[in-house]
């Protein structure tokens, strides 16, 4: 397949012109995706394309954006909204967690809601207060909705593409550091990369490192730079709900030592329950206990301690030493 | 049976000063001439901070930063019909509005520098902190006029917010709730036309925003919020009707934000350049300059002197903010809780030792 170089913000706008081509149904609707083109220019040049109906400007309202496209979903439609940032996803918490994420179940299948939700998410572009939101366990913790978060290009335009024909709501998480960070091989051709699937990111056999999103690349960073001492393989969990926990179990039972890291706080993190599985399944495994690299159990601070809050290199490899040694 | 007419409504529209500065004597609030010049030098002032900080993000010294110009009118006209004991919401574009209730040019920079520091009022200063949830903070307005009220309190609330925040369902609970029990408090909505790069147009099918109040059974009208004293009578009739029990009242500016959303905007993505330019002459500082000196109590030397002691505040206050902001850890843990938790207190622990390894580490 040819390939081009490209970068998140340019992966994630391929595959939605791609995709809008592709299926006539598909709409995307948000605050400044049509004429701005987003706030991230992620989807610059669509309405231009597409037109007005297609990629729609809509009023300033949350709530209004995801039950809105609650009807038109069941209604045949395959609405792409977007949340300008992950913050503001709190505002259309119950018609995603009521109505989208419970529609198929209480009707028995015979209404669903195909809907994606794309939000920039997570820290470190010392963004505005409340810009950087960890809202991904409330959806974790709510069945009925699946939670994708890429951490680079190639899986952003794959998963994207996946969430595409999904037959549930999918909560597609974009790392907003990453959005220029870096660019890769992308495809220029359709492809899809499953949803449910984590990835072995880096092949190591002392540690397994498990993460998702933008800190799978400081993740990678610190594999890289402590391989000398310590050989690490890192997780890529790509989806975080429903999760591909053979991959993840496969991983701990090889090395026996297992690091979680995110960017949301500890209590009630993700990674209790990443660490809740490994115990459950592979305790006899471990050789060490399972450590979490997390923010602490605080409100997201403004932009001048972002650096205080995120996890970064130094302290996950303090963390691996720890699992090493122990 | 011939079809009755069941409610009748209309929404009226008030200038006072027109753009060459002439006021209608009828609605002149007859402020004296100390009052008027401290309107205007609140005025200078909040310019030339929000000027310097457009500069300073430009430099690296501040982080995003969200300018007020041309909304100046709007909120210091209002602030000025306010009591000290009275409470202000504001949304995020407020900064002329925290500037005319005493709020520190040193808190303010704090705020835009990133620090945690910055939505801490003073306690003489009645504001709440920046709200960048849009149309969240209205809720709380009403509740502090309520509460006034049931308290038999004289003190009333305003809120700010935008045209775009009139679409967030928020706005339309606050509206309601402050009709049904008749809350102490105004909607101070600053329609400057644009939300990011949503027009007015695309925000709602209705002639005005100030119809949506009438819809809540709250008194409601438009006025000129480039017209300082129009903003400024209107906001005081406002206060008086809350205080004598007649409940909210939703003021509707006419206005404009002369420059970007944020600095991280580019208005020239969706906006032409000739709207901005004619909304540029009608200026709220520059018409209430031009009202000043027709009245006589307006001169060159009285400029460069509020000018100057306008400059002198704003250097002090960012070099009092900048000589006192390195991050500190503890920062993030204070006032998570009344108490610190022992679960918070270990992990603030362990960062600390963290932080104790980098530096002997080098890092
Ligand atoms: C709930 C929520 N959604 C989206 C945003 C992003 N955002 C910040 S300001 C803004 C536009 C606000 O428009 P308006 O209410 O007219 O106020 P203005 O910016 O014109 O002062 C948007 C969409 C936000 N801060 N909060
Ligand atoms: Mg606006």
């Amino acid at each position: 397949m040819p390939v081009e170089k490209m970068n998140l913000v340019q992966a994630i706008n391929a595959c939605l012109a791609q995709e809008m081509e592709r299926d006539p149904n598909i709409l995307l609707m948000g605050e400044d995706v049509g004429v701005d083109g987003g706030v991230f220019r992620v989807t610059d040049g669509l309405q231009a394309k597409f037109g007005p109906e297609r990629v729609v400007d809509s009023p300033l309202a949350e709530s209004g954006i995801a039950g809105t496209a609650i009807g038109m979903a069941a209604y045949g439609m395959r609405p792409v909204i977007e949340m300008q940032f992950d913050g503001f996803a709190y505002f259309a918490l119950h018609q995603l967690v009521l109505h989208a994420a419970k529609m198929r179940n209480r009707t028995r299948g015979r209404i669903t809601v195909p809907l994606v939700v794309r939000a920039p998410f997570g820290g470190g572009i010392r963004a505005l207060e409340l810009h950087c939101e960890p809202i991904e366990i409330s959806f974790i913790n709510t069945p009925g909705i699946k939670v994708v978060c890429p951490s680079n290009p190639y899986d952003a335009k794959g998963l994207l593409a996946s969430a595409l024909q999904e037959k549930d709501p999918v909560l597609f998480l974009e790392p907003k550091r990453l959005y220029r960070a870096f660019k890769d091989d992308v495809p220029t051709e359709r492809f899809t990369v499953p949803i449910g699937e984590a990835k072995i990111a880096r092949e190591g056999k002392d540690v397994t490192i498990i993460s998702y999103g933008a800190m799978t690349r400081t993740c990678l960073n610190t594999a890289d730079n402590i391989k000398s001492e310590i050989d690490c393989e890192v997780v890529d969990l790509r989806t975080l709900s429903p999760l591909d926990e053979k991959t993840i179990l496969d991983s701990a039972k090889k090395t026996g030592r297992v690091v979680v890291v995110h960017e949301a706080p500890k209590s009630g993190g993700f990674g209790g329950e990443l660490a809740a599985l490994i115990a459950e399944k592979a305790l006899m495994n471990l050789q060490a206990p399972i450590q979490r690299v997390t923010a602490p159990d605080v409100p997201v601070p403004l932009a001048k301690l972002e650096e205080f809050y995120i996890p970064d290199e130094f302290r996950i490899s303090r963390a691996i030493r720890n699992a090493m040694h122990f | 049976m011939p079809i009755k007419t069941s409610a009748e409504f209309k929404i009226e529209y008030m200038q006072i000063l027109d753009e060459s500065g002439n006021v209608d004597a009828s609605l002149d609030p007859k402020l004296s001439n100390d009052a008027l010049l401290e309107i205007y030098r609140q005025m200078l002032l909040a310019r030339t901070f929000d000027r310097k900080c457009m500069n300073l993000q430009r430099q690296g010294r501040m982080f995003t930063y969200i300018p007020v110009e041309g909304q100046e009118a709007c909120q210091i006209g209002s602030c000025f019909a306010l009591e000290k004991s009275d409470w202000i919401v504001p949304a995020f574009r407020e900064t002329a509005a925290y500037i005319a209730r005493g709020m520190p040019i040193k808190t303010l920079s704090y705020y835009w520098m990133g620090s945690e520091k910055g939505n801490s009022a003073p306690k003489d200063v009645n504001a709440f902190p920046v709200s960048i949830p849009v149309g969240s903070q209205m809720l709380h307005a009403v509740g502090i006029g309520w509460a006034a009220k049931l308290k038999k309190h004289r003190t009333i609330a305003l809120t700010f917010f935008g045209d775009g925040a009139t679409s967030e369902g928020d706005f339309y609970e606050a509206i309601n709730f402050a009709g049904v029990f008749k809350a102490q408090m105004i909607f101070l909505c600053q329609n400057n036309g644009w939300a990011i790069s949503i027009p007015r147009s695309k925000q709602t099918a209705t002639q005005t925003l100030a119809q949506k109040g009438i819809a809540a059974g709250i008194y409601s009208l438009q006025v000129d919020g480039m017209d300082v004293l129009a903003v400024y009578k209107a906001t005081k009739d406002a206060a008086e009707r809350a205080r004598k029990g007649e409940g909210a009242t939703l003021i509707e500016c006419l206005t404009y934000r002369l420059g970007p959303h944020s600095t991280s905007d580019d208005p020239k993505k969706y906006r032409n350049q000739e709207e901005a330019d004619s909304w540029k002459k009608k200026d709220p500082v520059d018409r209430f300059k031009l009202y000043l000196q027709k009245k006589g109590i307006w001169n060159e030397a009285l400029e460069q002197k509020l000018q100057a002691d306008a400059d002198a505040l704003v250097e002090n206050g960012i070099k009092e903010a900048e000589g006192d902001n390195v991050p500190k850890l503890e920062d993030m843990f204070d006032y998570v809780y009344a108490e610190m938790p022992l679960v918070l207190k270990e992990q603030y622990e362990e960062l600390k030792q963290i932080e104790n390894e980098k530096k002997a580490a080098g890092e």
